[in-house]
């Protein structure tokens, strides 16, 4: 029974660590213009296809994975600077459409320049499994999780050390207070979407050798990181990383003891009874009604 | 009465007899128009893509050699891309402005099932290329399918389990259309195999990891044996999670994953003594001198691989047989009318496809029996036909 809930327990947080980290990239975006960006699952699907052409192409994993994640930025960057910013001041609804058709075209284009196959990716370091107390963990697993920490460490730093990361914060305090005080918000924004981009190309790297990867694997993936985001709070880091994993906990305990049919229902109860006590989610800032 | 007015009633007179004349020339010379709705774009591209080409390919190479009855045949192909409502329309415009003959074609279940009342309606046979057994049970006068069913595969498996002395199977399916499908079949013909269905387990399609359900598989006392009915990259991720929690039971795969790609994706080592059923062209080369089906497939792999420059699939396979037998139908009727092709093309008797040898009958409009499908294991890395 130890054997089996352990067995659970991995698989969950490593499927939620997937989740935490499309759930980051949700919340910079969000904190930063209060745009849910819904074409974040896309930078998940670059950052995997183009690593799998990259390798296919001759190139080693490393120089494919940074590549990748050049390719993420860079798609990040435009998306912000041609659909988000000649949009500005439009009302944050009228832009999450602008991220939701622009998520429909990154998944058409990547349909044409790639294909409609599904790739995989050999494994970092590995596919023989490691088994631990009786479960069967995969190497590729803990490079998840790694990846995760690693992100969520440096993304701490990042927004608590730097200048920069602290007229982020600032922007995401109180925009127009972050303006006068010479906060460049644009800037800001084009960074947490260059950020978010780059974050999400890493998590579509790292679960390619678990997950497969092929033009259309964001979608899914957006709808899960958004519940994760939503179930720890909008606009919290630490709430993101905590729904993702919690999520992907919820979902694997669900499938391996109650039913695997209902597995999702399971899970998406869970976040509904979760939002019904605590509107704000797990972490989520109060709103306050100014008057 | 002057000449120009004798030449206008001379003009008339021939146009008259002109107009009486066509139709028995028509007969003779005019092409025989077959239509076709495939989805050649949209999320079954995959399987309407190769069935377009086929018949493009056959239509010309029927027609170079001199038609069917000495008269070309017209091929008319709309693409309704996966949609069941276009499908329905263009299904409607080749009744009614086309006129076809007969129609080959419906790439899904959906959009077959949409279209089979405009063909009935009008009397008009309709092959389609779709696997669900609904389309033909029960069967309907005028609507035959050419590809074997979920329910067959079903069968096959279950027979190879109580070959190998097992009978308590564990499911594990996919949510989706296919993989819902085919796990209500293997339930209902579990208990007329011999075989006990005692762990049933599911996942989404878009799921990346099956672990949790195996693990209760694993856990489950007595499983013999674990069939995975699905489609699309879930059964590979089944494939390397099986692999990882170390499950010697044996694994069996759908003819829905019969491709290379399949493999590829699992990876070699995890899919290694994978079993499936699978189409003989999969295993074209390996199928013994005397198979009657060796030559057909072979054939078709080469003709298709040569025109297209793609790797042969057995859906295009499933085009091949349904113009096949239409074509044949057509020359014993000797007629383009719709009862007595229909009635022609359920004389269909022994007739060897890609998918099979097809005997059809009144109450059978597919005419496949198990030996179409060949039992297959993975072993390093490729298909190897095991002994039926």
């Amino acid at each position: 029974m130890g054997a089996e809930l352990l067995q659970f327990l991995v698989s969950g947080l490593t499927v939620g660590a997937v989740y935490a980290l499309v759930a980051l990239g949700f919340t910079l975006i969000y904190n930063a213009s209060d745009v849910v960006n819904f074409a974040q699952g896309e930078f998940v699907m670059l950052g995997g296809m183009v690593t799998v052409f990259a390798v296919a192409a001759g190139l080693a994993l490393p120089l494919a994975a940074a590549l990748a994640i050049l390719v993420a930025v860079a798609v990040g960057l435009l998306l912000h600077r041609l659909a988000i910013e000649p949009a500005r001041g439009a009302s944050a609804v009228t832009l999450i459409i602008i991220t939701i058709g622009a998520s429909i075209f990154l998944r058409g284009v990547a349909q044409i320049v790639f294909d409609k196959q599904f790739h995989q990716l050999p494994a970092f370091s590995g596919s023989d499994p490691i088994l631990l107390a009786g479960a069967a963990i995969l190497p590729q697993s803990f490079w998840v999780l790694g990846g995760a920490v690693l992100v969520f460490l440096g993304l701490f730093v990042f927004l608590e050390k730097t200048l920069l990361g602290k007229a982020v914060l600032a922007t995401a305090a109180n925009r127009l207070a972050a303006r006068l005080v010479g906060v460049d918000t644009s800037f800001v924004l084009a960074l947490s979407f260059g950020l978010s981009a780059a974050i999400g190309a890493l998590a579509g790297i790292l679960i390619t050798p678990i997950t497969l990867t092929s033009f259309d694997v964001g979608t899914m993936l957006a709808l899960k990181g958004f519940a994760a985001a939503m179930l720890g709070g909008m606009g919290s880091p630490l709430g993101a990383v905590v729904g993702g994993l919690l999520l992907g906990l919820l979902e694997s305990f669900a499938a391996g003891t109650i039913s695997s049919a209902y597995k999702d229902a399971v899970a998406f109860v869970v976040i509904l009874a979760v939002l019904f006590t605590m509107p704000q989610g797990l972490f989520g800032r109060r709103s306050v009604e100014r008057v | 009465m002057g000449i120009a007015s004798m030449l206008r009633r001379g003009a008339l007179a021939l146009g008259a007899a002109a107009i009486v004349a066509l139709p028995a020339l028509a007969q003779r010379n005019d092409p025989i128009r077959i239509g076709a709705v495939l989805s050649v774009t949209g999320p079954a591209s995959f399987l309407g893509d190769p069935e377009d080409k086929t018949l493009r390919l056959y239509v010309n190479r029927i027609n170079a050699a001199g038609g069917v009855n000495g008269r070309p045949i017209q091929l008319i192909v709309y693409d309704d891309g996966g949609d069941a409502n276009r499908a329905r329309t263009f299904a409607t415009r080749l009744v009614e402005d086309d006129r076809v003959v007969a129609m080959v074609g419906g790439t899904t279940t959906g959009t077959t099932m949409a279209m089979r009342p405009v063909f009935e309606d009008a009397r008009i046979p309709f092959i389609s290329l779709a696997g669900g057994i609904e389309i033909i049970d029960p069967v309907s006068p005028y609507t035959f399918k050419t590809p074997h069913t979920d329910r067959m595969a079903c069968e096959k498996i279950f027979s190879d389990v109580r070959a190998r002395g097992l009978s308590r199977v564990a499911l594990i399916s996919g949510t989706d259309g296919f993989g819902q499908s085919m796990r209500t079949q293997c339930q209902r013909v579990a208990q007329a195999a011999g075989i006990t269905i005692v762990a049933d387990e599911q996942y989404g399609p878009r799921d990346s990891d099956m672990t949790p359900q195996l693990t209760r598989i694993r856990n489950t006392q007595g499983v013999e044996a674990v069939v995975n009915p699905g489609f699309g990259q879930g059964p590979a991720i089944v494939t390397r999670n099986y692999a990882q929690l170390g499950i010697r039971l044996p694994l069996y795969q759908s003819h829905g994953v019969a491709s290379a790609q399949f493999i590829q994706l699992a990876t070699p080592q995890a899919a290694e003594g994978v079993r499936l059923p699978a189409a003989a062209l999969l295993v074209a080369e390996q199928l013994p001198a005397n198979d009657p089906q060796r030559q057909v497939l072979i054939d078709y792999k080469t003709a298709f691989e040569r025109e297209t420059g793609q790797p042969v699939s057995t859906f295009g396979g499933h085009a091949y047989d349904g113009l096949m037998i239409l074509v044949e139908a057509i020359k014993r009727a000797n007629s383009t009318d719709g009862t007595r092709l229909r009635d022609a093309i359920r004389a269909t008797r022994g007739f060897v496809g890609t998918g099979g040898v097809v005997n059809m009958s009144a109450t059978d409009h597919m005419g496949l029996d198990l030996s179409a499908f060949r039992m297959v294991e993975i072993r390093n890395g490729q298909f190897v036909l095991i002994g039926n």
